[in-house]
């Protein structure tokens, strides 16, 4: 039996088995499919990542003609990387959902779309037939949007939803057009018509054509314009679910790009500049409105922006070398791409995990009520703080090796590449150091507020760290989180397969070796690292071993009733630089004012908005709102009008196709007269 | 050697603010102290006892250590000359700044640790200014990288030395904007000062209100490691290749005080910005490498 029929045979099965068992045991039902779905996944992708893809073709009958399955390193790779976060998703998701059960009745239906969309994942990266690829991403989408409006009956969260669904349309419409035009103009389905399509045509149609791949993909990856959907349904979604989507779902949308980036024909060098401007702009813009966010979730989704951004830039350098042919730009760039794909998987996936856990501990995601939890959830704080450091790309950790990558990259480029290259690139290292200091801040506020200080609201529950099950994911996460910081070497080898799809003409072996040289030195640098921090605690015991440890209260500068509602906040930490990027934010206050001598208390409000959503959606919904109000006459719910609009317009189409024979006719006549 | 350069950092650091503290005393016109008064107190510091925060989490015991060890890692990428460091690779001073950002990360969470809210105050000053001062060093060794061809600090000043004008104007210019880094980085005028009395106008000082007795000591003195790992930095860009130790080290040792004594003018003539003119003071010096970097791309004849 084939690959894929065996994978949707055991989907199917495994569907109707949660559909038919106990909400209890949906979970772990869930947890089998998983596991026997990775399994059979993982065993191609590994084989096609260490050099042996694989090729099937499945009879699709009349409408879908044949549908080549292919495996080549690039989708083992995300295969690979989304099986992983996928697993872990279930196995954090089988003991979250725990709370829910028999309260909502909708668990069942959850884990059943968990199972098909793991599974339409899958084929996005396999399946090579435009058209059975547009039926999957539609289920993919769909099975998503279920996933995330888990919690439908607040209001919220069904708008988030409905947002999200909207947007994934939009984006397969644009998808739609890309592949349409292409099958159009060469009577096939199969991909490999879109690399000689766009061979056949001139250079700038081909462009065209990449844009409107390019668009299409990153409104699902959340390139900045295109990302408003993204800070609404991750926050509303369970953790699990947020996690997966952040950690893989996104990243659909940069396998499309780095897949058309494949088969598309195109001037390499225009498209890698495109590319570095909207990337620069989605990682600086991302994470200077994940600072200013309130909402645990909704802060990490912006930050996915960021990393979106980041992963953009490496694209875009690689683009650059392939332009130029230089293979030392496009190794670092399509490695620090394919590596920090795989890195913002674990890290954020992890965040998001750890922020569901907290919410399910005190209920809530507003970072300003948090505070002093370290000391209650100690394991939930150490692993999202080396998420957090993983993050911010800082040794020794994995985050900071795909940015080493590009940095080098770009380093490269400015003092090899031309004029035009070393200005972009400068530019492009000062907006990276920017963005590697400004999701510091981010960090240091969320660590910082989130789990040290005192607790800066009373909840009437009491905080207990979760039971190891919850954390076990978490864990598993942090081992490789530590093991491509501390031996990245390892993964460069790894993605010597799936980086040479694209650097088949220009790469030999050379550029991987001195990249991988350079990172032996950094894992030896790291692990010094570790050792001097060790050392430095152990001489710290042995001078300190026979002193006293003195514990007192926090010196407050000579004010003695020092309490928690003193500490800084998340706003007030953030306040200087609100002030300073004031005029890129829309900062939504609501204030009290203050009456009479004695005044009631009063409350002060602070809402932050995009002002990108604020100008490209809902500017342009407002004017639509006002023509469409010309027009709602028409609406207005009498049956036997819809009846007369039904005829009009089959009347109409009649119509046309008959004038535009006579019109051709005459057209005809007068072009023999 | 390898390590030459390490323990000349780690000797330059015992005296560096001494010389600081001695020019500005000098330049008001009192006798001040002896210019290893710091390491003293340092030393004294590091025999006390620890006195820790009921509020506080083991992040703030292992905070000073951590930053310490980042200090002395990013010392280890230092070369020497023509002489590489302990760790010599391509894109180490992308290393170099992000080690330094580990450092500061535990700073910053060890001071937010305590619950006080001063310390929180000088934790998003900290933060803040850091961020700002980022672009700048990575657009100075973008622009040295340009101009020698190489990607790390060993080779990038080994190239530097064409024995022309220019790069030493270069040179000058770098160490510039290296110097106002390096009082960013440790919080000295015209940014921060150290010796206010007034909590609400410290950056520094205030995040380590908390800490005592050896972590202190160890805060106190990666200040003087920065100090010294920066000074460096800037002897490197002058360090005539070829030449033996006996014209090196002198030279080295020479630009240390020359900087030191640079700092301890600069500190007894500026006083100390408003809080809300700092960071459009500290987004110039990354114009300042930006006109660096145009001044290379100049010299290479990169225009035409």
């Amino acid at each position: 039996m084939s690959l894929s029929v065996c994978i949707v045979l055991i989907t199917i099965l495994f569907v109707l088995f949660v559909s038919f068992s106990k909400e209890a045991w949906s979970g772990s039902i869930a947890l089998g499919a998983v596991l026997v779905n990775t399994g059979i996944s993982s065993w191609v992708a590994v084989n096609a990542v260490i050099g042996h893809s694989y090729l099937e073709i499945i009879n699709g009958g009349p409408v879908f003609g044949d549908i080549p399955i292919r495996v080549d390193a690039l989708s083992g790779w995300f295969i690979l990387m989304m099986n992983f976060t996928v697993l872990t998703g279930i196995l954090y998701g089988r003991r979250y959902m725990k709370l829910y059960e028999n309260k909502s009745g909708m668990i069942s239906l959850h884990f059943a779309s968990y199972i098909i969309n793991h599974t339409s994942m899958i084929g996005i990266f396999i399946v090579q037939n435009s058209l059975a690829f547009l039926y999957i991403w539609e289920i993919m989408a769909l099975s998503s949007f279920i996933m995330v409006i888990f919690e439908y009956k607040n209001p919220e969260t069904l708008k988030a939803g409905l947002n999200f669904l909207i947007q994934s349309h939009i984006c397969i419409l644009l998808l739609t057009i890309g592949l349409i035009w292409v099958s159009s103009h060469t009577d096939s389905y199969d991909f490999n018509s879109i690399s000689t399509y766009s061979a056949s045509v001139s250079s700038a149609i081909s462009l065209v054509l990449y844009l409107c791949f390019f668009i299409g993909f990153a409104i699902k990856a959340g390139f900045v314009p295109f990302h408003t959907w993204l800070p609404y349904a991750h926050p509303v979604a369970p953790a699990h679910v947020s996690g997966v989507m952040s950690g893989v779902m996104i990243k659909l949308g940069i396998f499309g790009i780095l897949r058309m980036l494949i088969l598309v024909n195109q001037n390499y060098l225009i498209i890698g500049y495109i590319i570095l401007i909207v990337s620069l702009i989605s990682g600086v813009y991302g994470v200077a409105l994940a600072i200013v966010q309130h909402n645990l979730k909704k802060l990490l989704a912006y930050h996915s922006i960021e990393n979106i951004g980041i992963i953009g830039i490496a694209i875009g350098i690689g683009a650059i070398g392939i332009g130029t042919k230089n293979p030392f730009l496009a190794f670092a760039g399509f490695a620090g791409a394919l590596l920090h794909t795989l890195n913002h998987s674990l890290f954020k996936s992890l965040l998001f995990y750890e922020a569901g856990t907290i919410y399910q501990t005190i209920h809530t995601l507003n970072i300003d009520s948090m505070g002093g939890l370290i000391k209650k959830m100690p394991q939930t704080a150490i692993l999202f703080i080396i998420a957090a450091m993983a993050i911010c790309g800082l040794p020794p950790f994995n985050g900071f090796i795909s940015e080493f990558l590009i940095y080098l990259g770009l380093f490269e480029g400015v003092h090899s590449g031309s004029l035009s290259i070393t200005t972009v690139f400068i530019l492009l290292i000062a907006g990276l150091a920017l963005i590697g200091g400004l999701a510091l801040l981010c960090f240091t506020k969320a660590f910082g507020i989130i789990f040290l200080g005192q607790a800066r609201s009373h909840f009437d529950n009491e905080i207990n760290e979760s039971e190891p099950s919850k954390l076990f994911p978490g864990y598993l996460i942090v081992l490789f989180i530590l093991i491509i910081g501390l031996f990245p070497q390892w993964f460069i080898r790894l993605l010597i397969n799936p980086v040479s799809e694209f650097t088949s003409g220009i790469t030999d072996g050379f550029p991987a070796l001195k990249i991988i040289s350079n990172l032996q030195s950094i894992s030896l640098v790291a692990w010094v690292f570790l050792l001097a921090i060790a050392s430095i605690w152990t001489i710290k015991r042995f001078v300190l071993r026979n002193k006293r440890m003195v514990i007192t209260p926090t010196w407050s500068c000579g004010y003695s009733e020092a309490n928690s509602k003193m500490q800084y906040t998340a706003s007030s930490y953030v306040r200087s630089y609100r002030k300073l990027i004031g005029p890129f934010l829309i900062m939504n206050k609501k204030e009290g004012e203050i009456k009479g001598v004695f005044s009631s208390p009063i409350h002060s409000q602070t809402h932050p908005y995009d002002k990108v959503e604020a100008i490209f959606i809902d500017f342009p919904l407002k004017i639509m709102n006002k023509m469409m109000a010309r027009v709602r006459f028409i609406q207005n719910g009498n049956m036997r009008h819809y009846i007369l609009y039904g005829v009009v317009f089959i009347t109409i189409i009649v119509f046309i196709s008959l004038l535009s024979g006579v019109a051709a006719y005459l057209f005809n006549l007068i072009k023999q007269m | 050697m390898p390590g030459l350069v390490f323990i000349l950092i780690i000797i330059t650091s015992f005296f560096f603010t001494g010389i600081v503290i001695r020019t500005k005393s000098i330049f008001s016109g009192r006798k001040g102290p002896g210019i290893f008064q710091p390491m003293k107190d340092i030393w004294r510091l590091l025999q006390k006892e620890n006195v820790y925060s009921q509020t506080s989490s083991f992040i703030f015991k292992i905070a000073p250590d951590i930053y310490f060890a980042s200090v002395l890692i990013a010392i280890m990428l230092i070369p020497f000359g023509t002489q590489k460091g302990i760790f010599s690779f391509d894109g180490d001073f992308v290393f170099f700044a992000y080690i330094l950002a580990v450092g500061k990360f535990f700073s910053i969470i060890g001071a937010l640790d305590t619950g006080n809210s001063f310390e929180g105050m000088g934790a998003s000053r900290e933060a803040l200014y850091s961020f700002l001062a980022e672009p700048a060093f990575f657009i100075l060794m973008g622009s040295l990288a340009l101009l020698t061809g190489y990607t790390s600090f060993g080779d990038i000043f080994n190239g530097i030395h064409f024995g022309s004008y220019i790069s030493y104007a270069i040179g000058t210019l770098a160490s510039f904007v290296l110097i106002l880094i390096a009082m960013i980085e440790n919080s000295r005028m015209p940014v921060d000062d150290p010796k206010t009395h007034l909590e609400l106008t410290m950056i520094h000082e205030v995040m380590v209100l908390d800490n005592s007795g050896f972590d202190l000591g160890l805060i106190l003195h990666a200040t003087n490691l920065k100090f010294a790992m920066y000074g460096a930095i800037i002897a490197n860009l002058f360090l005539t290749p070829g030449r033996e130790w006996y014209f090196s080290i002198p030279i080295f040792i020479g630009v240390q005080i020359l900087f030191a004594v640079v700092v301890g003018t600069l500190e007894s003539f500026i006083a100390r910005f408003r809080m809300s003119h700092n960071p459009q003071f500290i987004f110039t010096i990354t114009s300042i490498s930006l006109l660096i970097f145009f001044a290379v791309l100049l010299i290479l004849g990169k225009y035409f």
